[in-house]
């Protein structure tokens, strides 16, 4: 079947309308989670539905589509989307984070900084902070309502209580331009600080739980954390194995049964990036 | 009649798009004007861009409040009907959209609906026609790196209006203003300062 037996990125027109209403919305109070009538898409929940239904509502014959999956571009989940919007809409397609007019993530924030003009979409599973505190979608609108956090602050408390500190390391909880609450997403607490002021546009969408949210460009985007334990983010002892580069995030990759490991940028295009410019690994005296 | 009710978007899913990327903007962007080339064949008096707007953004899901001038013209309701398939709403506080093409008329903001606390978003967008005469703000908030200096083309009195709909929020209107050729958003979020 031609990819011309489907409308235009695929969702029909009146779709679209909603899923766009429902995004002026969610940039006009940021933060806040605005319902969505989800719909049915051709990849399993927790695939990126909500992710591809805003790309789907947003994507134009012009843009140029990166879909990243935990940093990598070349994993199953990030080479099906963007497979899927390269059928459905005829769009470009890259790699390259600074090419791309339109990047939906699954739980990472590009390394490369982004630029004005530039839309970020991720795909959230679970958009309500406070779920796993307080089930009852009744009670956390009130507290939204609210502006009732004090739950969340005695989480990162019991978190200090227990490990001596904050022990979240994803999905770690943010405050939006000083009202609302907001789940980042589950990508890493070292990501969180990429969200604060940035000059891209983000938008949010949870497919199974039916919200969309965003943030606009230059908004205050703060980590929750107290005076006596400030947030902080991951720091990694050595540089990413391949390409040298520090303060990035990496991933730990098992090299063999025999406990052999090494770290590698998570990020896979600025990696490669690095290494086309001629970076490599860093000699250490350390070395053996 | 039927070649006039017929006069919608040239190509319905591309131009959709694109109008629908330029206020996306817009509300991202504060005070910043976006190009939006307006409908060549708008049902008088709706203007150009304003019917571009309602294209992108109207169906049968949204109520619509119309302004007097809009109100009063059979031929652009039969349009809005036939291409928008949205409901009209007497009652501005029932009203998802709002069409204004005399920005002189537009009702207290206070009478549309605010949203509630507990779901901010069931408020009215509103789409205004620009005035003649603009006025020399300085703009704050999500959007704007600092701040942004905009003449914006509003009437006078929508700047002491706007400081009382800002201290609602999360409640209150979001409000997309249709020029010649361009659209400039005001979000809810948005703070006006004269100078």
């Amino acid at each position: 079947m031609s990819a011309r037996a489907y409308n235009f990125a695929y969702l029909d027109e009146q779709t679209k309308r909603m899923i766009r209403r429902a995004l002026l919305k969610a940039v006009a109070i940021p933060g806040y989670q605005v319902p969505f009538a989800s719909r049915e898409m051709p990849m399993p929940y927790g695939w990126g539905t909500g992710g591809v239904q805003v790309t789907a509502a947003v994507i134009g014959p012009d843009d140029v589509l990166k879909v990243i999956d935990q940093g990598a571009d070349d994993t199953t989940n990030a080479v099906s989307i963007r497979a899927f919007f390269a059928k459905v809409a005829e769009v470009k397609t890259t790699t390259r984070t600074a090419e791309a007019t339109l990047i939906q993530t699954r739980h990472r924030i590009p390394e490369h900084p982004l630029t004005s003009g530039q839309i970020l979409v991720y795909q959230v599973p679970i958009p309500e902070p406070l779920r796993f505190l307080e089930p009852r979608e009744t009670e956390t609108r009130t507290m939204h309502a609210l502006s009732e956090y004090g739950l969340m602050h005695v989480k990162l408390y019991e978190d200090i209580a227990r490990h001596g500190h904050i022990a979240t390391t994803y999905a770690y909880p943010v405050k939006v331009e000083g009202r609302y609450l907001m789940d980042p997403s589950p990508i890493p607490k070292f990501d969180n600080p990429k969200m604060h002021r940035s000059p891209a546009l983000q938008l949010f969408g949870a497919g199974r739980e039916k919200r969309i949210y965003a943030i606009p460009p230059f908004t205050e985007v703060v980590s929750l954390d107290f005076d006596d334990h400030p947030f902080t983010v991951q720091e990694f002892g050595a540089p990413c194995a391949l390409c040298g580069a520090e303060g990035v995030y990496l991933d730990e990759v098992v090299l063999d049964d025999k406990g052999g490991h090494m770290f590698v940028c998570s990020d896979t295009d600025f990696c490669e990036d690095r290494r086309a410019q001629g970076f490599g690994p860093q000699v250490t005296e350390a070395a053996e | 009649m039927a070649a006039a009710l017929a006069q919608g978007f040239a190509d319905p899913v591309l131009d959709a798009q694109q109008a629908f990327r330029a206020v996306l903007m817009a509300l991202a962007e504060p005070g910043a004007p976006r190009a939006l080339p307006g409908l060549a064949h708008a049902p008088p008096p709706l203007p150009p861009v304003l019917a571009a707007l309602a294209l992108t953004l109207l169906d049968h899901e949204t109520p619509v409040w119309l302004d007097r001038p809009l109100a009063d013209s059979n031929a652009m309701k039969s349009w809005l009907a036939f291409q928008c398939g949205a409901p009209l709403s007497d009652d501005p506080a029932r009203a998802a959209f709002a069409l204004i093409a005399e920005p002189a008329g537009l009702p207290p903001l206070a009478l549309f609906a605010q949203g509630t606390d507990a779901f901010p978003d069931r408020s009215t967008t509103i789409l205004i026609a620009a005035t003649p005469t603009r006025q020399s703000l300085t703009l704050t908030g999500p959007g704007i790196d600092g701040s942004r200096k905009a003449d914006l083309p509003i009437r006078p009195s929508l700047v002491a209006e706007w400081a009382e709909n800002r201290a609602l929020f999360p409640r209150g209107v979001d409000v997309v203003i249709a020029g010649a050729g361009e659209i400039i958003g005001l979000p809810r979020t948005t703070r006006l300062a004269r100078g």
